[in-house]
Parts: structure tokens; C-alpha cells; sequence
């Protein structure tokens, strides 16, 4: 049983529903710009998100999920987030990592 | 070179301050604070278990490295300086001081010894300078809270939880004694919405699975089949149909959800011994017993003298957060409470835009005005704060935490000082 918050609150992910969207009002609401721009679509930093959730509502595309309750076929985009992040093949990490590569996952989905 | 006031140093405050940096940065800015200590609701709002949230000051503070942004901690607007002085002094003025009031349910009862709002009790677990002790009941409690959005829910949780089960976070020794002397065995979360319109965030209802010997109930009447539109209200409904299963044991303590249910009076006599609900669609009555009824039914922007202000929403009336030039509203005060913390930012960004283009075609303001506005008062300034940042800190070591709020504002000022 968890005994803090710390584990039981779990951050936001975005997945597919951005892909080739990219309608980035969620970038204006992050109050710690940790969401970052792939080529075809956008990434939730988890170690920077605050578990705020300002950007879920916003998302006129409803392709922002919190982890916790992510569908089970779109389950795998919880890591797909992270290792936008962490992962130091597309670029350096951090804010600022330039656009113009997506995770392996993404770049290979056919385009919408 | 124009100079700008922001009053609030609270998110809103912060990301205004953070945006006039960003686009212009050549803009000297002072953010003005009532209490001693940034970051507002952050500090005083946000539910003290709630690390991650909390976690925002760091990206808030940023804007305090630079030297052309000075915190002026312990200067109130209307005790200490009036909107007419501060748009003498500046040559405009960012008002960020949110909605402190709490709204009422206006229904008989609501005066009553063991009647709260969630405003009184939300600011005295967090250590506001202002709060005083709010519990009042006989041990073991029951306790409604009255609102359909995450506030209630933080009631809940914090009343569920004690002072021992906030052993890990910032609040005062003597709230921590005075929750764990006041302990709850059910909580009645009372809400008029219905379950498709209630404002509870997911990942707030989700923490109550992880409540050790709390089980969240939710009455099944009134919980439709059919499931609401947006992929998140539709997974709250998938909770609530789960929780619609629970039968708590003998030994456990409860959490029920009351939805569609309207508050009709407070009852008792010389204290609160119950809450009479009616279905707002059929009237049909019932009755709660409970020794205590917090209202979490939202904030009160309050009129501030030298705004306009419209008594109708609670808010300060503005054009894209323009009062008018030279003087602008971002927040709460501006657009109600509601929204999130992130939801601020992008709030900020609009007024600041209408600030930067009326800046330059401004009058100028007097820094002789300036400087001798604060000059009669103990102004914290951010380096005070620093100090008194540290204080908590190793306040808070000494039992193992990360930190430990000074709630007194004497004591806060004598550690500002050195």
C-alpha cells in the first residue's frame, strides 16, 4: 500500500490521439514547460510534471490521459513519454531539445 | 525606464512576473505580498500531501534570481499601500490577489458552533499566519463536506488522514496535534451536481484507493449507466461505479459521496448535529447525522478599494485582463476560482500582453513616490525570505521532514531579519 503521495499521485501522459496534431494549447497551460515537441507530435516530461493537470482539459484532441487511468491499448505510451525524455537519441535532453525527431514508436505510425 | 507593481506573489502573480521578464526583460518589476512569504496559495491553498504540486515554487522563485525583480513581503494592499498610491509609484500595476473569501450556502444552520468553511480550515492546516483552530467536535467524528470539486476532496483526505498521516509533510506541530485530537471516522462528501458535472479530478478521487482503512462509497442512486462525453469524466464515472460496489467492513472508516443532493439546513441546537439534504429534482428529503459540516463550495473575490468590482461574478470586470491602462487583474481576482494552478499561467500571459501594449504610451510614473511607499514599513525582502525559508527547514529536520511552517508572523519577521 502506498504511504505517500508521492507514489499514488501519477503524472500525465499524451498519446497517439496528438500524433500529426500538434495543437500545443497544452504547452501555453504547463505551468513547468515540461511538455517538449517531437516532429509529429508532443511528449509529458514525467520528472518535470507536477501532477497539475492543467493540460488534460485542453487538449482539444482528449489525447492527453492521466497514467493511472490510461486504456489498456494505449498503456505503452507511459514510456513512450519517458523516454522522450531520458533517451539521448533524439538530441539532448531537457528543455529546448529541438523538434524534428519523435520516439521510435511514434516515427513509425502511419500518418493520419 | 518603466516600473511595474504586481500585488500577489502567489502563481498568478508569479507567472505575470515570470511573462513581463520573458518579453521584457529591460522592465524592472516588484512584487508586493501582504504576508511575509511567497507563493500564496501555493504555501496556504495546495493540500500539504501534495508534494508534486508544491514542487511549483522552485519553477516560481526563478524569477527572484534576477535583480531587477524585488520581493516586497509584508506590505498589504488597503492596510499598507492603496491602488491609487502604488499607480502613482508605478508606472503600472498587475493586481494578483486572488479570491479570499469562502462562499456560503445560505441555509439555516450555517452559523452554528461546528459549522466551517473549508477556506477557515484549508488555511489553518497550512500554517496561514491569519488561521486559527477550526475543530470543535466530540471524538470520534462525522463530518460533511459540502462540494463537488477537488477543495472537498482535499477536506476529506486531510480530515481521513490525521496528523499522523501527514507525518511526511510541512504542517505545524499543533495542527498535527490538533488533527490527530479531532479524529474522523466517516466523511459524507455532499455534492448538488450530478455525477456527470461533479469537478472532482480523477487522480484526486484515485488517491482515496490508496487511503489505509478508508473505503470510498458512492451512493448508487442516481449513478446512470450511460457514460459522460470526454475520456476523463468518463473513467471518473468507471470509479464511481466501482466504488458503487464497496460495502465497508466493521473497523473501517468511510468516505461516501452524496451527488445530486442539495444542502437544505444545518441542524442542531447549541452545536451541528446534522445536515438535511433534498433531491434538488424530486425534493425528497434526508437527513445526515454528523458533528460538523465544512462548506467547499468555492471562493469570493472581495472588492478592493480603487477597482471596480462586480458583485454579481466576485471579480474585478476587465477587457483580456485590462482594468484599464496602466492597471490590470490576472487570477482568480480576474476570471472567478476555478481552473488549476497551470491554468494561471496561461491567464497571466493574456494580461501581460495587454500590459506591453499599453506600456510605452503610458504617463510616467514618480520613483521618489516609489521608494518612499515602502519605506515605513518592514519590508521582507527576498533575501528575508531566503532566511526565513532556512529556518523552516531546519525546523523541520529536527523531526525528520523536509520542512516545518512557522505560522506566526512576529516569529516570521524576526527570521526575515536575520
Amino acid at each position: 500500500m502506498p504511504a505517500t503521495d508521492e507514489e499514488t499521485v501519477v503524472p500525465y501522459v499524451i498519446t497517439d490521439a496528438c500524433l500529426d496534431v500538434m495543437d500545443r494549447t497544452c504547452v501555453a497551460q504547463c505551468p513547468v514547460d515540461c511538455i517538449q515537441e517531437g516532429e509529429r507530435m508532443l511528449y509529458i516530461d514525467p520528472d518535470g510534471c507536477i501532477d497539475c493537470g492543467a493540460c488534460e482539459p485542453v487538449c482539444p484532441q482528449e489525447a492527453i490521459h492521466l497514467a493511472a487511468a490510461l486504456p489498456a491499448e494505449l498503456q505503452h505510451f507511459e514510456a513512450v513519454n519517458a523516454q522522450f525524455h531520458t533517451a539521448t537519441d533524439y538530441g539532448p535532453a531537457g528543455p529546448g531539445r529541438a523538434a524534428g525527431v519523435d520516439h521510435p514508436v511514434v516515427a513509425a505510425l502511419p500518418r493520419r | 525606464m518603466p516600473h511595474v507593481a504586481v500585488v500577489g506573489a502567489g502563481p498568478s502573480g508569479l507567472f505575470a512576473t515570470a511573462e513581463l521578464r520573458r518579453r521584457r526583460p529591460d522592465v524592472p518589476v516588484d512584487v508586493l505580498d501582504r504576508l511575509p512569504t511567497p507563493f500564496g496559495l501555493v504555501r496556504y491553498g495546495v493540500a500539504p500531501d501534495h508534494h508534486r504540486i508544491k514542487s511549483v515554487t522552485a519553477t516560481l522563485a526563478a524569477v527572484f534570481a534576477d535583480e531587477r525583480v524585488r520581493f516586497l513581503g509584508n506590505v498589504g494592499l488597503g492596510s499598507d499601500v492603496t491602488v491609487a498610491e502604488l499607480r502613482r509609484s508605478y508606472d503600472a500595476v498587475v493586481v494578483a490577489t486572488g479570491s479570499g473569501a469562502a462562499r456560503d450556502l445560505g441555509i439555516p444552520g450555517e452559523g452554528l458552533p461546528g459549522s466551517i468553511t473549508a477556506a477557515d480550515l484549508v488555511a489553518w492546516y497550512n500554517g496561514h499566519p491569519d488561521a486559527v483552530p477550526v475543530l470543535s467536535w466530540p471524538r470520534p467524528a462525522t463530518v460533511a463536506v459540502v462540494g463537488a470539486g477537488n477543495v472537498a476532496l482535499d477536506v476529506a483526505r486531510v480530515l481521513l488522514k490525521s496528523g499522523t498521516g501527514l507525518d511526511d509533510t510541512d504542517i505545524p506541530d499543533p495542527v498535527r496535534a490538533g488533527l490527530d485530537a479531532h479524529p474522523v471516522h466517516a466523511v459524507h462528501v455532499v455534492a448538488r451536481r450530478g455525477h456527470h458535472d461533479v469537478r472532482f479530478s480523477l487522480g484526486e478521487l484515485l488517491a482515496f484507493d490508496d487511503l489505509p482503512g478508508v473505503v470510498p462509497v458512492v451512493d448508487p442512486a442516481g449513478l446512470t449507466d450511460d457514460p459522460p462525453p470526454g475520456h476523463a469524466a468518463r473513467a471518473r464515472h468507471a470509479v464511481f461505479r466501482r466504488w458503487a460496489e464497496n460495502s465497508p467492513g466493521p473497523g473501517d472508516r468511510v468516505l461516501r459521496f452524496h451527488v445530486h443532493r442539495s444542502p437544505v439546513a444545518v441542524l442542531g441546537s447549541t452545536r451541528v448535529t446534522g445536515i438535511r439534504l433534498a433531491d434538488p429534482t424530486t425534493g425528497t428529503a434526508s437527513v445526515l447525522d454528523v458533528d460538523a459540516v465544512v462548506r467547499a463550495i468555492g471562493y469570493r473575490g472581495t472588492p478592493i478599494p480603487g477597482l471596480p468590482f462586480d458583485p454579481e461574478r466576485a471579480t474585478v470586470p476587465h477587457e483580456s485582463g485590462r482594468v484599464e491602462p496602466g492597471l490590470y487583474v490576472t487570477g482568480w481576482l480576474k476570471r472567478g476560482p476555478s481552473g488549476v494552478i497551470g491554468t494561471n499561467k496561461a491567464c497571466a500571459v493574456e494580461s501581460v500582453g495587454s500590459l506591453l501594449d499599453d506600456l510605452d504610451d503610458l504617463p510616467a510614473a514618480a520613483p521618489s513616490a516609489r521608494e518612499a511607499l515602502t519605506a515605513a514599513h518592514e519590508v521582507v525582502d527576498w533575501a528575508g525570505w531566503t532566511r526565513i525559508d532556512r529556518a523552516e527547514i531546519a525546523l523541520g529536520r529536527r523531526h525528520g521532514r523536509a520542512r516545518t511552517k512557522i505560522t506566526d508572523t512576529a516569529e516570521l519577521l524576526a527570521h526575515a531579519r536575520h
